[in-house]
């Protein structure tokens, strides 16, 4: 059944409870992945859920099930939302730079090349809104369904469409709202936890990066061509 | 609102490296100087400390230090018949902004030219006949030679106590160091950093064919160094967090370190921060700068500063501004090789092979210096006989700190997201390299700058417009270069070797690449082809000097910054035992 990856791991709240899933809140609390990599996903079922500040509950879903997609768990690492990810994304896209500071919003707006890089007139948390509800309208269209929806193998292969372009949504391009998806996904993973993600440094295990404090004058010659693997500290280890 | 402050010797429009030593060398000549700089006030001590500076997301993907581009930006277009659209947001490259300008954030690579590059037109000419040089590639010399600015490479070197070896000592080659560089007058006034494992790596593979990689000279002090300022520099801790960064350990040359705790006590001597400078005064009639017009942002104040002497010290891209509002200079026209402002804007080409390799690599240990390099394939180091290019680079192993948002390099055919790149990401994270080739720019006819007819900074002024492709000249030299990169790569024994990724197509706002912006303001020999004379002073206001990247007339494959530093101290020279004496035009048209 299309729910059974989102029920079994539990990532939301009240998943399935009405016609398309709602959440109040991205799962995955401080507890979540307390525990090294591989810790089971289940774990999520009992933290505590973080309140948001800018997603509403069906973005809060296909969140969720896209970036469990991206980085699901395994062996490596429990899944991205279980890392704080979701709660990394909606932080980012509430906040400064998620509204569009910094960013050249004077018009006119048009399309350019690819090589312009990006045109649109939107703010990063309304690209994300309307990246969102154009994802969901795509695979209504194809599956039936909304993302969150959909059985973990055809959320690779709606990902896969939209990574390489065969998805086309309506309005935005699909290409691009997948990159900009994956994009804040890793930065979500690997980002200094401060931000809410990459809870228990869990990416930064996964490949073995120390963190801080990075002063390593002794270290180079002494692990030169040898493993260092000291267990990664964070910037609130040391504030 | 307008205010008018009290006239001064002389105004520095932007405090970076040139701004810095403009204002300390004409200070020291006993001149007033008044630095504006649009940005913040900020010291490594203060703004870059630990534990928060070590944050991979607030400075380099939200580009925490950088200018920001809803406030001024810059419109982009390949070629003269289309539309600029505008960089919304830095994906290519990103600009400084505040005190110490892109010396406070800048990854410390510390080059001097290869003697060719300053009289490239003549040398090619004389080397590869009078047709050798395709009639696009508007390359020029600088009417300055190497000889002439190595005293000044010199001082900019004890300035930031630069860590090298080497390669050439009064003519003399010597061992370990860069044999190709040009004669130099002293040793480095730091011994070299201790070699990252990547370093290593590519010394013995560079070696075994038959190169002679050298330590990568670096701003990064070796170890405690006290400069000619009496200022102290740090120990460098290896920590990976150079580009994008200020240094907590103050081992990062910067103009907050090296320079400015003097300058600012000196009381001929003002910095005035969050001073946006919006145009020049300029008595077209009287042929002299009266003095700057800024923006105190702290009260939206429009504010004069008269001075005898006007140094604009800015980016390229906002001396070239300056000058354009101010009608100084005929503005370039590509269809026409007419007119000089906005003239020969260079970039940088640069490419690269990544591999795969069994050593641990530990990534995040090194400088953001690349450890070590090979010149081999620099300017006119190679025949360019029959090749079809002029021009090259140099290789080096980079070091970006293993900084896991951005670098974590997967073998070709690894799925970007998933188990099998997780899998391939935890296996390969600590066992990859990459070989940058670090290409140089030559000028090309339809590649300037000038004013957007239709997009607007925050204070009304037009944005500049960059007309830039890659032209065939930066394809086939970085093919050419990226192809003996990757031989390299293959002679480390790596397990996997990627396809080598040279500079290909159309310059791309959002492919990642160096801020090395260079021309528009470009010096030479006479008023019909460059903006400014060997001294960087202007062509028609004698009493306006526009230094840093804008004067280079196309840019070489070695990073821009130790050649600013050179510039501003044989400008300043020219300056305080030339001008002042007989203020004027230093060079005769």
């Amino acid at each position: 059944m299309s729910q059974q990856g989102i029920r079994r791991r539990n990532f939301l709240k009240g998943a399935g409870a009405a016609g398309t899933a709602a959440a109040a809140a991205l799962s995955g609390g401080l507890a979540a992945c307390a525990d090294s990599p591989g810790a089971p996903a289940a774990k999520a079922a009992t933290a505590t859920a973080e309140p948001l500040l800018t997603l509403n509950p069906s973005e809060a879903a296909f969140i969720t099930a896209a970036i469990d997609t991206l980085i699901p768990a395994d062996g490596l690492s429990p899944a991205a939302s279980e890392c704080g990810v979701g709660v990394f994304i909606d932080r980012q896209l509430a906040g400064a730079w998620g509204n569009g500071a910094r960013l050249y919003r004077d018009g006119p707006f048009f399309k350019g090349k690819p090589e312009h890089g990006y045109q649109l007139a939107l703010t990063p948390r309304d690209f994300f809104r309307a990246g969102i509800a154009a994802a969901n309208e795509w695979s209504l269209k194809t599956y039936g369904k909304s993302f969150d929806r959909l059985s973990e193998s055809e959320r690779e292969a709606a990902l896969q469409a939209m990574e390489s372009g065969k998805a086309q949504f309506a309005e935005l391009s699909a290409r691009d709202f997948f990159e900009a998806l994956l994009g804040i996904t890793m930065e979500g993973f690997f980002a200094d936890p401060i931000y809410g993600g990459n809870r228990d440094k869990a990416g930064w295990k996964m490949v073995g990066y120390p963190g801080l404090p990075a002063v390593y004058n002794d270290a180079i010659e002494k692990y030169r061509g040898k493993p260092y693997r000291p267990a990664p500290q964070s910037i609130a280890d040391f504030s | 609102m307008a205010k008018t402050m009290k006239h001064v010797d002389a105004v520095c429009v932007g405090v970076g490296w040139a701004g810095s030593i403009m204002a300390r060398e004409l200070t020291k000549a006993g001149l007033t100087v008044v630095g504006l700089e649009r940005g913040a006030f900020r010291t490594p001590g203060e703004n870059f400390v630990l534990p928060t500076v070590r944050d991979e997301l607030k400075y380099r993907l939200r580009l925490d230090a950088m200018l920001d581009t809803s406030i001024e930006t810059v419109t982009a277009r390949h070629n003269p018949d289309e539309v600029a659209l505008p960089m919304r947001r830095w994906e290519t490259y990103a600009m400084g902004d505040g005190l110490g300008g892109n010396g406070l954030h800048w990854n410390g690579i510390t080059w001097r030219f290869s003697p060719s590059e300053f009289v490239l037109r003549s040398h090619l000419t004389q080397r590869y006949g009078k047709n050798a040089i395709p009639a696009e590639m508007t390359i020029q010399d600088w009417g300055v030679t190497y000889d002439d600015l190595e005293p000044y490479y010199d001082k900019f070197e004890k300035l930031c106590g630069v860590s090298g070896k080497a390669g050439n000592l009064k003519g003399q080659i010597v061992e370990g160091g860069n044999p190709f560089e040009g004669p130099r007058s002293s040793e480095y006034p730091n011994k070299p950093l201790i070699l990252s494992q990547g370093g290593i790596i590519f010394m013995k593979a560079a070696k075994s064919l038959g190169y002679k990689p050298f330590p990568t000279p670096a701003s990064n002090s070796s170890a405690p160094y006290t400069n000619p300022e009496g200022l102290t520099i740090g120990q460098c801790q290896y920590c990976g967090h150079c580009e994008f960064f200020g240094c907590e350990a103050n081992a990062k040359a910067s103009p907050n370190v090296c320079l400015l705790p003097v300058l600012l006590r000196d009381p001929k001597f003002e910095l005035r921060t969050d001073a946006y400078v919006a145009r020049l005064d300029y008595d077209k009639r009287a042929k002299k700068v009266k003095g700057v017009v800024y923006i105190d942002r702290r009260t939206g104040e429009e504010v004069t500063q008269p001075a005898d002497l006007v140094i604009l010290t800015a980016y390229p891209f906002n001396n070239v501004l300056l000058l354009r509002l101010a009608g100084i200079g005929e503005p370039y026209d590509p269809h026409t090789g007419k007119g000089v402002v906005g003239k020969n804007y260079c970039y940088q080409t640069v490419g690269g092979v990544t591999f795969f390799i069994e050593d641990e690599i530990n990534p995040w240990i090194g400088t953001g210096t690349s450890a070590a390099s090979i010149d081999e394939f620099q300017a006119d180091n190679f025949d360019h006989g029959g090749l079809g290019f002029f021009g090259g680079g140099y290789i080096c192993v980079s070091g970006s700190g293993g900084r896991p948002i951005q670098v974590r390099a997967v073998p070709p055919g690894t799925p970007r997201w998933g188990t099998a790149w997780k899998a391939a990401t935890a296996q390969w994270y600590n066992h990859n390299l990459t070989l940058t080739t670090h290409g140089c720019q030559y000028a090309h006819r339809a590649n300037y700058l000038d004013l957007d007819p239709t997009y607007r900074d925050a204070i009304g002024r037009p944005l500049m417009r960059q007309t830039f492709n890659y032209r065939d000249n930066d394809h086939k030299m970085s093919a050419y270069i990226t192809a003996k990169a990757a031989e390299i790569a293959k002679a480390t024994g790596a397990k996997i070797v990627a396809n080598p990724q040279p500079r290909t197509g159309n310059f791309g706002a959002t492919n990642g690449q160096a801020t090395h912006h260079t021309g528009g303001a470009i010096m030479g020999t006479n008023p019909r082809s460059s903006v400014v004379n060997r001294y960087l002073q202007n062509w028609q206001a004698s009493n306006l000097f526009v230094v840093g990247g804008s004067a280079y007339p196309q840019n070489a494959g070695h990073n821009p910054t130790g050649t600013i530093g050179a510039l501003s101290y044989w400008s300043a020279h020219a300056i305080t035992t030339q001008y002042l004496k007989s203020p004027g035009p230093l060079v005769h048209a």
